[in-house]
């Protein structure tokens, strides 16, 4: 299963009957494999890794970090949701150290972003303090280089 | 001008050639390449390059670096149960070639024959050859998986005898021989008193099966010469590093001729080898494990298009048989590369068995699998009709 799952992290357009061939079952158990995988939320979307710099449509991310205080009973889930829910926001996570919650927001313009921040974001109650660090480039991401592709060095025919 | 007959003897590379179209050709598909299609792993390169920056640039041991010789000798005894002294047992060579080149040199007396099992990598008839032997073919083909009967191995043997040649997981056939039939082998070289040399630079990619590492059977250790390298199991193959253990008789008489040849391997293809060896672990089976399903994924395509294809159980090549086409191994390799852009290796360059065969490495990407893949699909349905 973790195999299958592995597979699909690195391309998730492979037909079940290729996979089926590359892990050695049949295309019957390996699409029963996924739908179940599926349904069960493990495979929770499947999506493509874009280089959008490259398409000219520019889009500003920023990394935010959070301080807040947890509330009881829930500590920090509840704020976190609140956060979340807002279509801006593109990433939630609960981080140790100085901050609590690094939220990657994602806007038109660093304005409509540090907008967002101020007004909303830093607005919700218990959360303490907001810092901003706008993305200025990606190397790599979800394991793929995006600065240098890596070519081919090899001879065609090597014996 | 005099050119060495001996030299003269072996004939050039059949695989030059495709070479030399392949190279004028653009979007290739290459299935045609004997090594790993990943970059050494990062932290494997880095290593080097702080070596570098440390000012690691000169000559090593002839024997190599001693910590690179303690963490090989670590590794044979933690894998496969198998002791040999760092100190006097182990030399690093450039490449496993070299090793193999200096097993030669190091055992036979002009005319003394060497056993080799067919289809097999172009390198060990010339190795013979060149330190004045002859090699002496045993076939095989895909009804027997690829692996010669131990009497067949023993009816090739005769009074100038010197030595059998081993390679498994096997290049081209990716055939992998069972501990039983090895160990009938090593009974055949003890009892006529032979040397067996093993290059098992595929050991690491094996898939379902367990690796036998020769000297480890009873009455081979003291005749074996084990040969290795960093190539294929760690994508290092442009490094150059390899090595061989073997008695320590024997194996300074190898460290003779390597330290007139080379001197020593290179001290930062060394210093890349030790961090491979301390930390590579983890690359190496993300890569075995990529390699296997590419190995699922183009012996099923090659089973569906009509090409009969065993499956290899190591290393990372298909070796179809393309019988069923009429064409020979060559035609069929160049009418596929001319019509549908894919590169494969007629099987008749790893020996006369492999006629009727072609090498298609898997160690490239699905995508360029699935390509290639679909073009041969194509390509065979054309020929047939």
């Amino acid at each position: 299963m973790n195999e299958i799952l592995k597979i699909l992290e690195t391309d998730c357009r492979l037909s079940p009957e290729e996979i089926a061939a590359m892990t050695g079952r049949t295309p019957k158990e390996v699409k029963e494999l996924i739908a179940d995988l599926e349904e069960k939320g493990i495979i929770r979307r499947y999506k493509a890794v874009i280089d959008w710099e490259k398409t000219g449509d520019e889009r500003i991310f920023a990394l935010i970090d959070v301080k807040v205080s947890p509330e009881r009973g829930v500590g920090f889930d509840a704020i976190a949701e609140q956060i979340y829910r807002y279509p801006e926001v593109h990433t939630v996570y609960l981080v140790s150290g100085l901050h609590d919650l690094r939220v990657v927001v994602e806007g038109k313009s660093m304005k409509e972003v540090a907008f967002f921040v101020a007004e909303k974001l830093a607005t919700v109650d218990r959360v303490q303090s907001t810092s901003t660090h706008f993305l200025l480039k990606r190397y790599k991401e979800d394991g793929v280089f995006f600065d240098i592709p890596e070519s081919d060095k090899r001879l065609a025919i090597v014996p | 001008m005099h050119i060495s007959s001996k030299i003269k003897s072996v004939p050039p590379s059949g695989i030059r050639k495709f070479f030399d179209i392949v190279s004028q050709m653009k979007d290739v598909v290459s299935l045609g390449v004997g090594e790993p299609d990943f970059v050494t792993p990062w932290r494997i390169r880095e290593a080097c390059i702080y070596s570098l920056g440390k000012g690691y640039t000169t000559y090593t041991s002839n024997y190599g670096l001693l910590e690179l010789r303690r963490l090989i000798a670590a590794d044979i005894e933690k894998t496969y149960g198998v002791e040999y002294n760092p100190e006097n047992q182990l030399l690093i060579t450039v490449g496993a070639s070299e090793a193999i080149m200096l097993v030669m040199h190091a055992i036979l007396e002009p005319g003394d024959e060497v056993i080799i099992p067919e289809p097999c990598f172009v390198a060990y008839k010339p190795c013979v050859i060149f330190a004045g032997g002859n090699p002496v073919t045993v076939c095989t083909d895909h009804t027997s998986g690829f692996l010669p009967a131990p009497e067949e191995i023993e009816a090739a043997v005769t009074p100038r005898t010197r030595a059998i040649f081993l390679s498994y997981p096997n290049n081209p056939t990716g055939a992998v021989m069972p501990k039983e039939t090895l160990q009938a082998i090593v009974d055949i070289a003890v009892k006529h008193n032979l040397y067996i040399i093993s290059d098992d630079i595929y050991d690491k990619l094996i898939y379902g099966e367990t690796h036998t590492c020769i000297p480890s059977l009873p009455g081979a250790y003291q005749r074996t010469v084990y040969v290795n390298g960093f190539s294929k199991a760690y994508a290092m193959t442009g490094w150059r590093i390899g090595f061989a253990a073997a008695n320590p008789e024997l194996l300074e008489a190898m460290m003779k001729v390597h330290q007139y040849m080379v001197m020593c391997a290179p001290i930062m293809a060394q210093m890349a080898a030790i961090e491979a060896m301390k930390n590579g672990e983890q690359d190496m089976q993300d890569m075995v494990r990529q390699y296997n399903h590419r190995r699922g994924l183009i012996v099923k395509s090659l089973n569906n298009m009509g090409l009969e294809c065993t499956t290899p159980k190591g290393a990372f090549y298909a070796f179809p048989s393309i019988k069923s086409t009429g064409l020979s191994s060559e035609e069929f390799a160049e009418k596929l590369l001319l019509e549908e852009k894919v590169a494969v290796v007629p099987g008749n360059s790893f020996g006369d068995c492999g006629e009727g065969y072609v090498r298609c490495a898997y160690a490239t990407s699905i995508q360029n699998i699935q390509i290639a893949m679909e073009r041969m699909s194509r390509f065979v349905k054309k020929i047939s009709s």
